[in-house]
């Protein structure tokens, strides 16, 4: 007896249970990137104002801690310069009850969020890992590992469901990050759970020394929204207007209960990776300078002039704020943090175990003898003298 | 297979009476973990379980069986298949107040979470200085003798160990599995709740209704008193462990005692140390492999804290540094009793060490 002798039926076609999920075709991001500056579009006056004064402070944010680094006060520091409009805007779709995932590069979206930049610039000063209470100030600790915190905020905006709360997660991640496993993993589980979260890639064109070319073959990075089941939205990552109201738009969406989207905004990296990298080993300086041409503090700037919502006095009005706030920076920065070595013990557990304990006995037994070999040789030394 | 305590004799103070009129009857392993998840979604809205197959299958071990039907979806929740993903998801959980329960399905498949475990749960207490507890309890069915093919039967601890901020419980016993599944859930730490697969369908007398309190994690406790050696040993290891001091006090009139740690992080050193002190001898027994393995840590440790008071040096009886056999073969590499009883017989008995090899110093 045959197979199909044994089955009896027999249909060429897979049986009626299969079924395609959703049509793609509205998940689909748009052909160029979506762009608000210069279109003439009806723009929120004062909205613009705020974006223009936040951009101005952020890029000055970003040259004062680069600045840091050299003067030894940072020990490294990640700029965002050239993607001020999309670390601004990401900071300010998001309402008070919201959170921000940041990766190690988005040290500016947690201040224009209204973070102590000093509690901010923790980790990179080196005086501990996070210096802020994220649940206060519902901003996550910076992720260093590449899209790890992607999940992070998927599992926190969908306990915020489960417990009824209105509150959207908004998870920033680079281009580079959009190659690792937690990436795919965030967003699958984002919209199988439909939770309300908002993934924003900044591709600014490079992981480290890495080119786009070389880290995915994906048509663009928002088209990968698709293989997941939620839209993929492409947006100019230097118009802070554009990026401002496709990420309300997408985060309001969330909030409905609409699930997820993925934006991708489409920026540069204009300085080195770090102040520790030599971008021009593996990129010429003609692209660079074309981008500095689409540049996000001027695009705004342009834009406010032409709607004389901005005079030359504006502009100095809004360097002096800038130039302020650096200055209260630097001379915060400038001070040494305090640190208590004791506390290297007290939050590895809730509690010590009886090996930490130990160690941290011996800890403290060898900085009082270290203190008291520092006392007895300046005792000496006062002798001698 | 019989887990064994009926030869227990520290279930704990509060343990030691069960209460009057609370029928105890046998119930295997599973079932009290599966009691002691229902137990926990009952009385804390916070906690929530997940991971792969848990819902409607009530996993493959069926350990969440019946959970999802009486809590509902939102509360006992099927993932998508991705370890990552789901000790990603509860670290964000977590720092919502939540207190979540995932189930890893092997050992061995655990290990695509790696990345998570490592630089996330068991480190975000102390990156934010104690604003964000992890309390999440990843239950790890582990360890080998079901037959299990490749990638089933890992001894995963030693990895777990290594990474400071995470404990590592894994019980032993019916009434361990409960209460120590209680006190990982209950715990703002993050716990690695090692299960021992091949202790799932052990039976002990126990009552589902009135659960026996057992003492806290990070408390070893003495299973069998003894005079002559201390076993040291945890999880599947220790009903080998019972089962060679029967055949020792039988055969060669030797008198081991058996300490059950219960959990590897926090590990008991009071316990030990006292023991290996009145003993004089000790051995660690696990199935792990040994290079390296939880046992290297033990023997240092009991080594140092004990040297005036050893006749003879730890011994530790182990997996062999393979990975893991395939299952016709995996009866060669885990301990038994006779490998237990050979390192025993091997604790410089007479006034002479012999080493393994059988060497006269």
């Amino acid at each position: 007896m045959t197979v199909l002798e044994q089955s009896g039926a027999y249909h060429l076609a897979p049986p009626p249970a299969w079924r395609p999920r959703r049509d793609a075709a509205p998940l689909l991001p748009d052909r160029e990137p979506y762009r608000l500056l210069g279109t003439g579009a009806e723009l929120d006056d004062d909205l613009l104002r705020e974006l223009y004064g936040q951009l101005v402070r952020g890029r000055r944010f970003n040259e004062q801690a680069t600045a840091l680094t050299k003067q030894g006060r940072l020990a490294v520091y990640p700029s965002s310069t050239g993607q001020e409009a999309a670390e601004v805007a990401a900071a300010l779709a998001l309402r008070e009850q919201d959170w921000l995932f940041p990766s190690y590069r988005d040290t500016l979206a947690a201040v224009a969020r209204g973070l102590d930049p000093v509690a901010v610039l923790s980790l990179l000063r080196g005086d501990w890992h996070s210096g802020y209470d994220p649940r206060e100030t519902r901003v996550a600790p910076l992720s260093t590992p590449l899209a790890t915190q992607l999940p992070h905020a998927v599992g926190l905006a969908h306990a915020a469901r489960l417990k009824g709360d209105d509150v959207v997660a908004l998870a920033m991640v680079g281009d580079g990050g959009t190659s690792e496993g937690d990436f795919h993993e965030a967003l699958n589980f984002a919209a199988v759970w439909q939770a309300p979260v908002v993934f924003l890639v900044q591709n600014n064109g490079f992981a480290i020394s890495v080119p786009l070319a070389k880290q995915t073959a994906a048509p663009t990075l928002a088209h990968k929204a698709v293989g997941y089941g939620m839209p993929g939205r492409l947006v100019d990552g230097n118009d802070a207007a554009a990026m401002h109201h496709v990420l309300t738009d997408s985060v309001e969406r969330a909030r409905r209960g609409e699930g997820p989207s993925l934006i991708e905004a489409v920026t540069y990296r204009v300085e080195a990776h770090t102040n520790a990298d030599d971008a021009t080993r593996y990129r010429d300086a003609a692209e660079v300078t074309a981008w500095r041409e689409h540049d996000p503090v001027n695009l705004m700037e342009r834009e406010l002039r032409t709607r004389k919502l901005l005079d030359d006095a504006g502009v100095r009005e809004a360097a002096e704020a800038a130039e302020h706030m650096a200055r209260g920076l630097r001379e915060r920065m400038n001070q040494d943090p305090d640190l208590n070595p004791a506390d290297l013990f007290d939050h590895v557990f809730a509690k010590r175990t009886t090996q930490l304990q130990q160690q941290a006995d011996q800890l403290r037994a060898e900085l009082a003898a270290s203190e008291a070999e520092h006392v007895r040789q300046d005792g000496k030394t006062g002798e001698d003298a | 297979m019989s887990t064994a305590t009926g030869t227990s004799v520290g279930t704990g103070e509060a343990g030691a009476q069960p209460p009057r009129g609370t029928a105890r009857k046998p119930a295997t392993m599973a079932q009290a973990l599966n009691r002691a998840l229902r137990d926990a979604l009952a009385e804390d809205a916070d906690v929530h379980i997940f991971g792969e197959d848990v819902g409607a299958l009530g996993g493959v071990f069926r350990v969440t069986d019946g959970l999802a039907a009486e809590f509902g979806e939102k509360r006992v929740t099927d993932t998508p298949l991705a370890e990552a993903g789901i000790l990603g998801t509860a670290v964000g959980m977590a720092m919502y107040g939540l207190r979540p329960v995932v189930e890893m399905q092997f050992d061995a498949f655990a290990y695509p979470g790696f990345e998570q475990l490592i630089s996330h749960i068991s480190r975000m207490r102390n990156r934010t200085r104690g604003a964000l507890p992890m309390p999440i309890t990843v239950r790890v069915p582990y360890g080998g003798g079901i037959g299990g093919v490749e990638h089933h039967s890992d001894s995963s601890e030693a990895y777990y160990m290594a990474t400071p901020g995470l404990h590592v419980v894994t019980p032993a016993t019916v009434a361990d599995a409960y209460g120590l599944l209680r006190h990982s859930i209950a715990s703002d730490d993050p716990v690695i709740f090692l299960e021992p697969k091949r202790l799932y369908w052990g039976k002990d007398d126990w009552s589902a209704d009135r659960p026996e309190a057992v003492p806290e994690v990070g408390r070893a406790l003495v299973r069998r008193p003894g005079t002559s050696a201390t076993l040291i040993t945890y999880g599947p290891s220790l009903p080998v462990c019972l089962e060679a001091a029967e055949a020792a006090a039988r055969d060669e009139g030797w008198d081991l005692e058996v300490v059950d740690l219960r959990s590897l992080v926090p590990f008991d050193e009071e316990t030990v140390v006292a023991s290996v002190r009145r003993t004089g001898r000790a051995v660690v027994v696990h199935e792990s492999t040994g290079f390296a393995g939880p046992g290297a840590e033990l023997a240092a440790r009991v080594s140092e804290r004990c040297f005036h008071h050893l006749e003879a040096p730890v011994l530790r009886v182990s997996g062999f540094d393979i990975p893991y056999p395939p299952p016709m073969l995996e009866r060669h590499h885990l301990p038994d009793v006779d490998r237990v009883l050979d390192a025993v017989s091997r604790l410089q008995w007479e006034s002479e060490w012999r080493s393994d090899r059988g060497e006269v110093r």
